[in-house]
């Protein structure tokens, strides 16, 4: 399903932000809420997990339903899990577009990784 | 012992709440009343980086201090061109170090504005801004619009204290006596709180925006019947409540600085506000997200004339941020190493950008781990500014605060640690070599 | 040190351009001293400058740097072995406002308005200027504390709320602005004149000026009442200048001084009903200051070119951000002040703006006694300090005004009398406009002159006074003082040649008025009530703490004032 993503501060976000390294953390980041329509049409429920994806990169994260949400608008806390897929291009502000990318999501069984193994291999040369 | 202390400031938010009570036992903070979940968070404490470590192949050994200033100073002289990172949650006496940090090391020193309001700053470049102390609102206000914010998750006490639910001189009825208008792109629970609710298409917003200003202008017949999902009808309206009302007040977020327009939609917004001055009283501000963001871009401004990324490397100051912002150097691979101070890149900055941010020397100065310590090379734990370290902070609305020193720690604060990184600065130019080492 | 065989003026001590060896020990000015020896033969000494009025610290300049980028690029200099980058041209970073003030030869700078909620800012700016002594005066015009004791004809609590006010701010003196304007403008109005009560309070810009005035001698504060008129910048307005003016006039000063000081008069001397028929009354509000003694003014002299308008007289930033398109800031602060910053140009050939030029000089040249005139160009409103050297040749040359009158619009012929001005300032009047009447005006006992015991500030100019005539050789008069040969501050050289050799870091004047416990109780319920319903922050967060004034110089008035001072 295509969707427009939007990435942002949340409650839970911000009172872990003090402690990234932590397994709540990295719950409070790592999920990705729908309209209850998409939810359902993706034939998704309570914790199963979703794959969002588009020219920047991938990243599994699980599902929740939001009826806030209208149908093809997804949000993201903002963090690791929703940099994956926002690209660094700023039009020449300086601010990369962090809300209103678009994205591919899809149902998967693949789990959500800890906020350690995504940075996992990152570094690749020596200071 | 139990000490108590009252009337402590808040080191989370933009709203720099004043009015904290908070008992200390033995060096640590017991009880936070008052706050809000996220700033009795961080008053309460977390696991922290108990020691200096410098990168040792895969792993961080611990170092001395004088270790870890003596090799982030080694960093920062080798490199060509260093940017200097964060700066948003600490207090002006370390930000004022790291800009004279930045001038002798001849690099970039830039705040987390340039991925959060950054875009507001170039708005008022370009339009000023008319604003009022968050006071004046709260005597003032009875129309309190949110544009592309939630306050309910990312400033709790902001409607209690400031704007939408709180009484003053001239709003002795509170609530009932305002009217709350939300716009953004979906529901939130700040929603909730709105007289009336505002749903428009993502990356619309300078389309709305300039529908409302030529309705502002009775210049009716130049709008279309819709604009970004928001039917013409609902957008009369929302005019006529800002018409009708004593002292509007617009509170903008990162829903205005993050999409589609960037700083044109502030731009724009900014004008809206102007041009309603004509009208009746109206005021506008950003909802500055970190506690002294505020404060780097005041600091920044008198001690170098701009607001952030300013660039030293030709011995002289250097502002154009869509050149030298952070997320642009570092995408562009024109730094090649980063001190980081008080923020988290590697969290909050887009993926491939961190990719690069890996691939160079990083210095980490900051009392918690977070993803970009898995990045660092030299990472040094600071006090926490605004619990055990004292100093300045500006509010979201440009008021300075001093920050009180709640408990005695075993740390030095990032003024300290700053210092010290200058002085190995200062000893070790001309003397270091820059050979590629082993870690 | 000792500065050998300058030509000095030191009117304040009757010196008028004699040749005489200075003396420096400790920071002072001493009958002799060993040491350092500094050449100054034939060349033109004074004091230090002296700046009573200029926008050098806290919020309103901040926000002019922020919004204007393009003026910080204007300035920019790199950074030197002494000194650490400057930017900026109408609104200086502050290293450059310390640097170039010290390269023109002047030591002492005060801020003219800071709100007492907002002092901290202004404090921090204020530490980080280098060289100059500095202070800031605090604004009261358009308190709600200020205006309930003037309701309530409470003069003895008004004392109290200043001196709370001043140790609150760290400040220097009352400043008044607009007076109740800023009140009004919390709902986007203004106040229209003297008489015209303010929204919601039941007092008139009168009584509050009144009030504040016999508030001000009641605590024997070392400077009057500092006040900006209500109507700045309007058409026909110079008759409320003269009404405000006749106001004060009975009003006993406590010191030997002025019972009110004027800020930038230029603006506040305009004749006619619209910007039409608008024209030059300089001359009436000069022929005032001829026939009353009981006031001094600053000029606020515009520069042409690029200036940054900021005021705590909001209503009125916001309608020249109306008339001339421009960008608009604006600050409106709880309970006390309001204020705005518009950047825009002065231009030769616009008519407005050259009647406006004008209208400063005559006002230096119509007003006999130099002693109540100072020499400003309402830094960075008029035009920014750094042309202060083009304003002193054009007030000692009617050669140099005739050149400046040929290339600007026409209706300065028709529309003042500045052609027709004979008179040239002389070396004298110069140095009392800038140095010996600021300090005098604003009770700096140490500042604006070279006598024994005062603090070692002074200028040593490339000009001989003897062999220069200024009305003919105003461009070397604008060069020398450009740059200053020498300026000594505190007894250190801090610049030679125009560049600077030392940064010291100056102190910060403020004043401790004592006040009767009786009445410092009383305030402090309407205090109390008012930082629990209506302020945002707390009253224990909200005084300006020691550590942002780290050289401070206390004066103490008031109860504890020994028998000298009175």
């Amino acid at each position: 399903m295509k969707a427009i993503m939007i990435s942002g501060r949340t409650l839970a976000q911000g009172a872990t932000c003090e402690s990234k390294m932590s397994p709540e953390f990295f719950k409070a980041t790592s999920s990705l809420s729908l309209s209850e329509e998409d939810f359902s049409s993706l034939g998704l429920s309570e914790g199963k997990n979703v794959q969002v994806s588009n020219q920047f990169g991938q990243v599994v994260a699980s599902a929740r339903s939001d009826k806030g949400l209208s149908n093809g608008l997804v949000f993201m806390p903002m963090g690791p899990y929703a940099n994956a897929v926002i690209g660094p291009d700023t039009a020449g502000s300086g601010t990369p577009q962090f809300k209103g990318v678009e994205v591919e999501i899809k149902p998967t069984d693949m789990p959500v990784l800890d906020v350690r193994d995504m940075f996992r291999g990152m570094r690749r040369a020596k200071p | 012992m139990i000490t108590s202390f009252e009337d402590v400031i808040c080191s989370f938010c933009g709203c720099l709440c004043d009015d904290l009570a908070v008992e200390v036992e033995d060096d640590k903070v017991t009880k936070v009343r008052h706050s809000c979940r996220l700033g009795a968070n961080k008053l309460m404490g977390h696991e922290r980086i108990k020691a200096p470590m410098v990168r040792a192949g895969e792993d961080l050994k611990e170092v001395s201090y004088q270790e870890a200033y003596d090799r982030a100073a080694e960093i920062l002289l080798c490199a060509k061109h260093p940017l200097l990172y964060g700066w948003a949650s600490t207090v002006c006496e370390a930000q004022k170090k790291g800009i004279l940090l930045a001038e002798e090391v001849g690099g970039i020193i830039d705040s987390t504005a340039t991925v959060c309001h950054g875009p507001s700053i170039m708005g008022i470049e370009e339009k000023g801004m008319a604003g009022a102390t968050l006071g004046q609102i709260k005597n003032r206000a009875d129309l309190v619009i949110f544009w592309g914010c939630n306050p309910a998750e990312a400033h709790p006490r902001h409607t209690l204290r400031y704007s939408s639910n709180v009484c003053g001189r001239f709003t002795a009825d509170g609530r009932g006596c305002k009217n709350v208008v939300v716009v953004d792109v979906r529901e939130t629970k700040s929603s909730k709180n709105a007289n009336k609710f505002v749903l428009i298409k993502p990356g619309t917003d300078y389309e709305v925006i300039t529908a409302l200003r030529l309705l502002v202008a009775s210049k009716d017949d130049m709008v279309p019947d819709e604009v970004g999902g928001v039917s013409k009808k609902d957008l009369a309206e929302v005019v006529q409540v800002m018409k009708a009302s004593k002292f509007g007040v617009l509170f903008f977020g990162l829903g205005l600085t993050h999409s589609r327009g960037r700083s044109k939609n502030i731009d724009n917004a900014l004008s809206l506000v102007a041009e309603l001055n004509a009208h009746t009283k109206f005021v506008v501000m950003p909802m500055r997200g970190h506690y002294n963001v505020g404060g780097m871009g005041q600091v920044a401004a008198w001690e170098t004339g701009f607001p952030m990324s300013i660039d030293f490397a030709r011995g002289q100051a250097y502002f154009n941020p869509g050149e030298t912002a952070a997320c642009e150097v570092l995408g562009h691979k024109e730094v090649d190493a980063t001190l980081v101070v008080a923020a988290d890149p590697a969290s909050n900055f887009p993926r491939s950008i961190v990719d690069n941010l890996a691939n160079m020397p990083v210095i980490q100065v900051d009392p918690y781990q977070n993803p970009t310590t898995l990045l660092a090379d030299v990472v040094i734990p600071s006090a926490i500014a605004g619990i055990e370290a004292e100093g300045t902070a500006y509010r979201m609305d440009g008021l300075a605060l001093r920050m009180k020193k709640l408990v005695n720690s075993p740390f030095p604060s990032d003024e300290e640690v700053i210092g010290h990184i200058i002085e190995s600065v200062r000893r070790l130019k001309g003397t270091v070599s820059c050979n590629d080492k082993e870690a | 040190m000792i500065i050998r065989g300058g030509i000095v003026y030191d009117p304040a001590n009757g010196i008028f351009g004699e040749e005489m060896d200075l003396c420096i020990d400790n920071g002072r000015i001493v009958e002799d001293a060993k040491g350092e020896v500094i050449d100054a033969s034939g060349l033109l000494v004074m004091p230090g400058g002296v700046d009573a009025h200029s926008h050098i610290a806290g919020p309103k300049v901040n926000t002019g740097r922020i919004m204007s980028p393009g003026d910080s690029r204007m300035g920019t200099e790199p950074k030197t072995a002494v000194c650490r980058p400057s930017t900026g041209y109408t609104v200086p970073n502050c290293y450059a406002m310390g640097y170039r003030y010290a390269r023109m030869g002047y030591t002492t700078a005060f801020e003219a308005a800071t709100p007492i909620i907002e002092s901290r800012h202004t404090h921090e700016e204020l530490e980080e200027i280098p060289i100059i002594d500095k202070g800031a005066l605090t604004l009261f015009g358009s308190n709600w504390e200020v205006m309930e004791c003037v309701r309530d004809k409470d003069i003895s609590k008004l004392a109290a709320y200043i001196s709370w006010g001043l140790r609150a701010s760290r400040g220097y003196g009352v400043k008044i602005v607009n007076p109740g304007g800023g009140e009004a403008w919390g709902f986007g109005s203004n106040v229209k004149g003297l008489y015209d009560p303010v929204p919601n309070f039941d007092v008139t810009p009168a009584e509050i000026i009144r009030a504040l005035a016999q508030a001000n001698e009641m605590l024997q504060l070392p400077h009057s009442i500092h006040l900006h008129f209500n109507n700045v910048g309007k058409p026909g307005n110079y008759t409320t200048a003269i009404e405000t003016l006749e106001l004060l006039k009975d009003i006993k000063p406590s010191r030997m001084r002025q019972i009110v000081h004027v800020a930038h008069m230029q603006f506040s001397a305009y004749g006619g009903t619209s910007w039409r028929d608008f024209d030059s009354q300089a001359p009436v509000i000069a022929d005032y200051y001829n026939t009353h003694n009981h006031a001094t003014m600053d000029l606020g002299q515009i520069i042409f070119g690029n200036a940054t308008t900021m005021t705590a007289d909001a209503p009125l930033e916001y309608g020249n951000a109306r008339l001339l398109h421009a960008k608009w800031s604006n600050h409106d602060i709880e309970l006390e002040e309001s204020s705005g910053v518009v950047p825009l140009i002065y231009g030769r050939k616009m008519p407005i703006n050259a009647i406006q030029w004008a209208i400063g000089l005559e006002l230096a040249l119509l007003t006999k006694d130099p002693w109540k005139v100072l020499m400003t160009t309402d830094h960075p409103n008029g035009g920014p300090f750094v042309n202060y050297p083009e304003v002193i040749a054009l007030l000692m040359s009617k050669a140099k005004r005739a050149e400046e009158i040929a290339t600007v619009h026409e209706l300065v012929t028709k529309r003042t009398t500045l052609p027709g001005i004979e008179r040239e300032m002389d070396w004298n009047d110069i140095t009392i406009m800038t140095r010996a009447a600021p300090a005098r005006v604003l009770g700096l006992e140490d500042k604006g002159h070279l006598g024994p015991g005062a603090d070692a500030d002074i200028s040593i100019y490339n000009l001989k006074p003897e062999e220069v005539d200024p009305s003919k050789d105003y461009k070397l008069v604008k060069n020398a003082l450009s740059l200053a040969k020498y300026t000594i501050k505190s007894g250190q050289v801090v610049s030679i040649d125009g560049e600077i050799t030392a940064t010291p870091e100056g102190k910060t004047y403020w004043v401790d008025a004592a006040v009767p416990k009786a009445d410092m109780d009383r305030l402090m319920i309407d205090l109390k009530a008012k930082f629990e319903r209506y302020y945002s922050i707390k009253m224990s967060n909200y005084m300006v703490q020691d550590a942002y004034v780290t050289r401070p110089m206390v004066i103490k008035t008031g109860e504890q004032v020994s028998e000298a001072v009175q």
